[in-house]
Formats: C-alpha cells, structure tokens, sequence
C-alpha cells in the first residue's frame, strides 16, 4: 500500500518542455513488428478459434461429394471450384472477427492512436491472422484434393493459386470486417459485402487449376493472381485504416 | 508555435441528436481540464474530439497550429487517452498490454520499470497472469499503471479514471496527476467528483 | 461558384428537386412511349430471333441505366465522403433502389430474352454474371447503410463501400468475360445482335427515357430522405405543417 503514493524522484524532476521535442519516429518496421507479435501471441494462446475455421472448412468440402455423388471424374472437375468456394467462406467466418474482439475490449482505439500509421498495423494485424488462420487452411488443401482424386501436379497448382489468393481475400475481407465493425449479424453482413467483390479471385483462383487439367498451362491464371495481389496490398490496408475511423466515430 | 490543443466552434451530433455547439477552447500546458456534464451529455464525445477519434460535426481541432488529421503519428507519442474500456487483451498479462501500449505509442519498454508502474499500481504478483483472470478493479489499475510510464507523452485524456478505484488507488492516481501537471504536461479529464484534483491550474467545461 | 454551392443546402435543394420533377416524369414518359412505339412498331424483325428480340427495347437501357447509376452513387458517396456533405450521402442513398431495381430488371428482361432465343432461363454470359455481381454490390451497400444505426457513420461507412465497389466493377466484368470465353457455353449471347439504324434510334429515345426516369425517381426519393433526416429543422416542420 506504501508504494502506491511513492514516486521516483526523477519522475517529478524533468519538467517538461514547452513546445514538446519529439524522438525521431521510430522505425516503421518496429510497428509492424510489435503488433504482428502481440496478434501471433494471441492467436497462439486461443486456438481454439484457429481451427473452428479449419475444421469449417474441411467440413464444407467433404459435404460436396456427399451432395452430388462419388462419380470421379464428376468430383475431379469439381474439386477446384469446391475448394476455392469452401475456402473463401472459410476465410469470410475468420475475418468477421477480426476486428470485433479488439472493438469489444477497447484495443481497436489504441491502434487507431498510435505513433505509427494505420495501414501499416492493419497490413500488420492481417499478416499475422494468415499466418496463424489462413495459412492452415492452405496446408490442409492438398490432403483435401485427395478426396478428389485430383492429379499430382493439379493439387500443385491447387495450392499454388491458394497460397497467391487467399492473402487477396484476407486484404479484401478485412474491408467489409472493418465496415461491420460491432454491428449486430456482422458476420453475415460482412460476407454479403465482401463475396461481390472477391469474385475476380474466386474465378481465377479455380480457373488456374481448370487451365491446367485443360493442358493450357497456368502461367497466364497466376500473373493475374500475383496482380491481384499486389493491387490488394497497396489498396486495401489504406481503405481498411479509413474504414475502422468511420467505424469507430 | 503553441503546445495548446485549441477547439474552434466545434459541434457534436450523435445519433442525429445535437450535444453541443459553438465550443471553443484552449487546452493549455500545465493545464487540468475538467469536463462536466450531465449523463448523456456529451462528456465522451468532447473528448473524443480532443483526442482525434471522432471528428466534430461543425468547427475545428487545432494542435500546434494544425489540423489534428495532419499529425496523427505525432499524436499518437504525445497523447495517452485512456477511455471507459480498459483497453487491454484478455489473452496477454498486464506485462505483455503494458509493453504493446507503450511500444505503439513508439517507445521501447523494459520489464523493470513496467514491472515496477504496475506494483506502484498495487498488482504485484498479477503482473503475468492473463488479464482475463483479474477482476475489473484490477483491469482499471493495470490499464492507469500506463501512466507512470507516459511522463513524456504531454497530452493526457482520461475518460472517468477515478471510476471503481478505492481510496489508496485515488490518492495514487491524483498525485500522478499533480506531477504530471507540475512538469507541464495537460491532462482533461471528465469525473464525477468535483473534489479531486483541488489547487491546479484548472479551466471547467460545463455541456 | 456560388451557385453549384447554393443548392448544397437540404433546405435550397429540396424545393428545386420538387420544380424539376414534373419535367421530367412528363419527359420520361413521351420518351418512353415514341421509344416503345420505335422499338414495337417500327423496328424491323430481325433475321435470326424473330420477335423476341423486342425485349432488348428494355433490357439493354436497363443494363446501361444500371452501371450508370452506380457510378452516379459512388460519385455522389465520395462527395459526401471528401466534403463531409450531408446532401451528397443523401443523394448516394436516394440512388441506391433506383440502381437496384434497374438492375433487377435487367436481369429479368435477360432471363426473358434467354427463354425463347435459347431455351435456357438463365445464361452465364459475361454481361448477365456482371448484372448479377451489381445487383449484389447494390444490395451489399443498402444493408451496410441500414445496418449502422447513426445515419452520418452510416453515410460515410456505405460511401467507402461504394468507392471500393465502383473500382472494382471494371476488374469483375473482365474476370467474369475472361471466364465465359474460357467456358465456351451458351453459342449465342444476348451481345449477338446486329444493330440496324431504327433499332438503335429507339434503344436510343428508350435510354433517355429511362435516364428521365431514374433522375425522378432519385429525386423523389431524395426528398423524402431529406424530410426523414432533417425533421428536426424549422423548415421541416413548416412544410409538414403546411396544407
């Protein structure tokens, strides 16, 4: 109890100065750093909402065999389109919530007032969910290609378009989780927004893999992919940074 | 150029209701500003507006001669807001909020002092422990322990800080207070009790 | 300069929409009529889908109406955004159903043509998956503005949305033609008519029609939404008040 009214005297010594010196800005790799190490710590420490993702998703892709029969040529055509559609709602349920926690408990404030600028913790924050989230989901995808007798080198291509595209759908996504930030049926309504706008993805994600079962070579399928992704990467995060200002008004 | 947070004639609207207009200010170094207000009167929102979270419906924000949209990274190393939440994740200690709070507004910080700020703030003992595992009084502390480590931050905005705290943790906290504005640094503040903080360099906005 | 801001004012702008309307209902509908007789009576029957093809009277200004409206919203959104204008959001949302219902229009009158040229309800054809895709980023953007409860953050969160929308409204069009020339499906598309002379002057006269149309309709609407926010004004209340 004694040591709540004590001070160090140095504290009380240093007055400060009119017009305050400020330190030079601190690196913004430091920024990005801290937050990405504080969200992969959280993330570590709450797994279970890691894999309710994951399991939605392995879930989802072996209902589709189940709706339209075992015929394996029918599932081999499919598979790609399956996987994709499946992955993308996997990604749309893990991003809702990607900004509600940290609106819940008052953190998403603290983000907005920090010494770094915004879009670069928001590129932060989204980097680690796909490391810890999306990321799994891309892992898994080859063991679900198996359910779908797809070709060697198809479930190559498979995971290629997925490791290029999902980091689009998470830029993308964390525009409408950032716009439904603390709104009731966010989640649904997030998707509502979000699934319009990653139709591009969707269809040249899958359409990769269908390019190379066709012998037309994914090449063309990927740049557009990679293009993509680098459009999201400049974009999204300043949208993103201006949507969690109007939302947290 | 002045260190004064200034309001030019700002208005506030929520939720299509008016709260007030017309207010202008200026929130001086070394100086307390005391916030009052009916429930529901707009206490938050000013604020708010002083810390560049909500942008006013009418009138300006001005600090050091400029907009408060020009400056944010600057801001965010010389403003501390501490609001009704406690700002603080459930999953990290007190430690691990201590660390990211003052690593966000752009300063390394070792385990000692913060080790030492949350023992002056009466958790020694809880200071590894996930957040979730402690009780609100001691999420409020853990979340004011920030300011023992915000002396170089000038702009202090507490949103209720005296707010479930008992009485040792209220003579901490004004004397935090006291030194912080001897050293001139501004702290507004919105508080129900009037009694607190007598004896400074004050000016009182009435919504 | 002063004039374009004058009407930035609800209380300016609302009784100039209420002088434009009559106008331009009393436009849409003679434009409607000549362009509907242009393109029933007038119009040649073409060589290979016979009369069925008169659908395209509607479909195709429906189509056009429907992009342009968007961009009119989005447009209309980033004022609001950029200038904090309460005018300009309101006028992004007094657009949004028009924009809607146009686009749910095309998709029928789509649906319609598809039936008797091809057999098939609905074909994946890169115009009508794009008409589908916009009528979900307008429905995307009345759910958002309803959602929020407080109408400025609600303007400001829907108008972001717009923005993001209307960029991305070339790159989903190209992604979806890139998808249908991939999957060669349906041989003929709706885009596979050759225009003579008559049937262009009447989609012509019927796009303005439409364009009439819409702008009343939007103005209409407009008003009204300026009645609902602004209730609490003096000159509202006037106005309720007034026989």
């Amino acid at each position: 109890m004694n040591e709540l009214s004590k001070l160090s005297a140095t504290q009380v010594a240093q007055p400060l100065a009119a017009v305050p010196a400020l330190p030079s800005l601190p690196s913004l790799l430091q920024g990005w750093r801290t937050v990405f190490v504080q969200e992969m710590r959280i993330a570590f420490r709450r797994p279970g909402h890691t894999l309710a993702a994951l399991m939605f998703f392995v879930m989802v892709v072996s209902l589709f065999p189940l709706g339209v029969g075992p015929e394996p040529a029918l599932l081999r055509r499919m598979a790609a389109g399956v996987v994709w559609v499946a992955a993308l709602l996997a990604c749309m349920l893990s991003l809702s919530r990607l900004f509600a926690d940290d609106w819940q408990d008052g953190t998403l404030e603290s983000l907005l007032l920090a010494a770094y600028p915004l879009p670069l913790l928001v590129l932060a924050k989204l980097a680690a969910h796909w490391c810890s989230s999306v990321l799994l989901l891309v892992l898994i995808s080859p063991v679900l290609a198996l359910q779908f007798d797809l070709s060697a080198s198809a479930t190559g291509v498979l995971f290629v378009s997925l490791l290029l595209g999902t980091p689009v759908l998470s830029l993308v996504g964390a525009i409408g989780a950032a716009l439904t930030v603390g709104l009731r049926g966010a989640g649904m309504l997030m998707s509502l927004l979000t699934l319009p706008l990653l139709v591009p993805v969707l269809i040249f994600g899958a359409g990769a893999v269908d390019a190379h079962q066709a012998d037309l070579g994914a090449g063309a399928h990927f740049s557009v992919l990679c293009a993509l992704l680098l459009l999201a990467l400049v974009a999204a995060p300043a949208v993103v940074a201006a949507a969690l200002r109007i939302a947290v008004e | 150029m002045s260190a004064a947070l200034v309001l030019h004639q700002v208005a506030c609207v929520r939720g299509g209701r008016p709260l007030f207009g017309g207010l202008s200010l200026q929130w001086q170094p070394g100086q307390l500003l005391r916030v009052k207000g009916a429930n529901g009167a707009g206490k938050t929102s000013l604020l708010r507006v002083l810390c560049g979270l909500l942008t006013p419906a009418d009138g300006q924000v001005l600090w050091r001669g400029q907009p408060l949209a020009s400056q944010r990274e600057a801001l965010g190393q010389s403003l501390v807001y501490l609001g009704h939440a406690a700002a603080l994740k459930d999953e990290l200690s007190p430690l691990e909020n201590l660390q990211l709070a003052c690593q966000l507004a752009g300063r390394r910080l070792a385990p000692g002092p913060a080790l030492q700020a949350l023992a002056h703030a009466g958790l020694r003992g809880f200071e590894r422990r996930p957040v979730r595992s402690l009780s609100q009084g001691q999420r409020r502390r853990s979340a004011l322990a920030r300011l023992e480590l915000a002396s170089q931050a000038p702009l202090w905005v507490l949103d209720e800080p005296f707010n479930a705290l008992d009485t040792a943790a209220v003579a901490w906290l004004e004397q935090l207070l006291h030194t912080h504005l001897a050293r001139g640094g501004q702290v507004a503040l919105t508080s129900h009790q009037s009694d607190l903080l007598a004896g400074v360099a004050e000016q009182v906005v009435n919504l | 300069m002063n004039s374009i801001f004058y009407f930035a004012a609800p209380q300016r702008f609302y009784p100039l929409a209420g002088r434009l309307i009559p106008g331009l209902w009393l436009a849409a509908a003679l434009l409607g009529v000549f362009g509907l007789y242009l393109g029933l009576v007038r119009a040649p029957v073409d060589a290979q889908q016979g009369q069925a093809y008169r659908i395209i009277f509607v479909h195709v200004p429906a189509a056009w109406m429907s992009m342009l409206i968007y961009l009119a919203m989005a447009g209309w959104a980033g004022v609001g955004l950029v200038f904090n204008s309460r005018l300009a959001s309101m006028m992004a949302c007094a657009l949004a159903p028009t924009g809607a219902i146009m686009t749910f229009l095309a998709l029928w009158t789509g649906a319609l043509w598809g039936k008797p040229t091809w057999g098939t309800w609905w074909v994946w054809d890169a115009r009508l998956t794009s008409e589908l895709v916009l009528l979900f980023l307008y429905v995307g953007f009345m759910a958002l503005h309803g959602a929020i409860e407080d109408v400025r953050r609600a303007d400001r969160a829907a108008g972001l949305l717009a923005l993001v929308g209307v960029v991305n409204v070339p790159i989903i069009y190209f992604s979806v033609k890139w998808w249908n020339t991939l999957h060669q499906g349906a041989s003929i598309s709706p885009s596979g008519v050759s225009m003579a002379t008559p049937m262009l002057v009447g989609m012509l006269v019927m796009t303005l029609a439409f364009w009439a149309y819409c702008i009343a309709a939007a103005l209409m609407r407009v008003r009204f939404i300026i009645l609902a926010r602004e209730q609490h004004t003096g000159w509202v209340q006037k106005t309720l008040e007034a026989p």
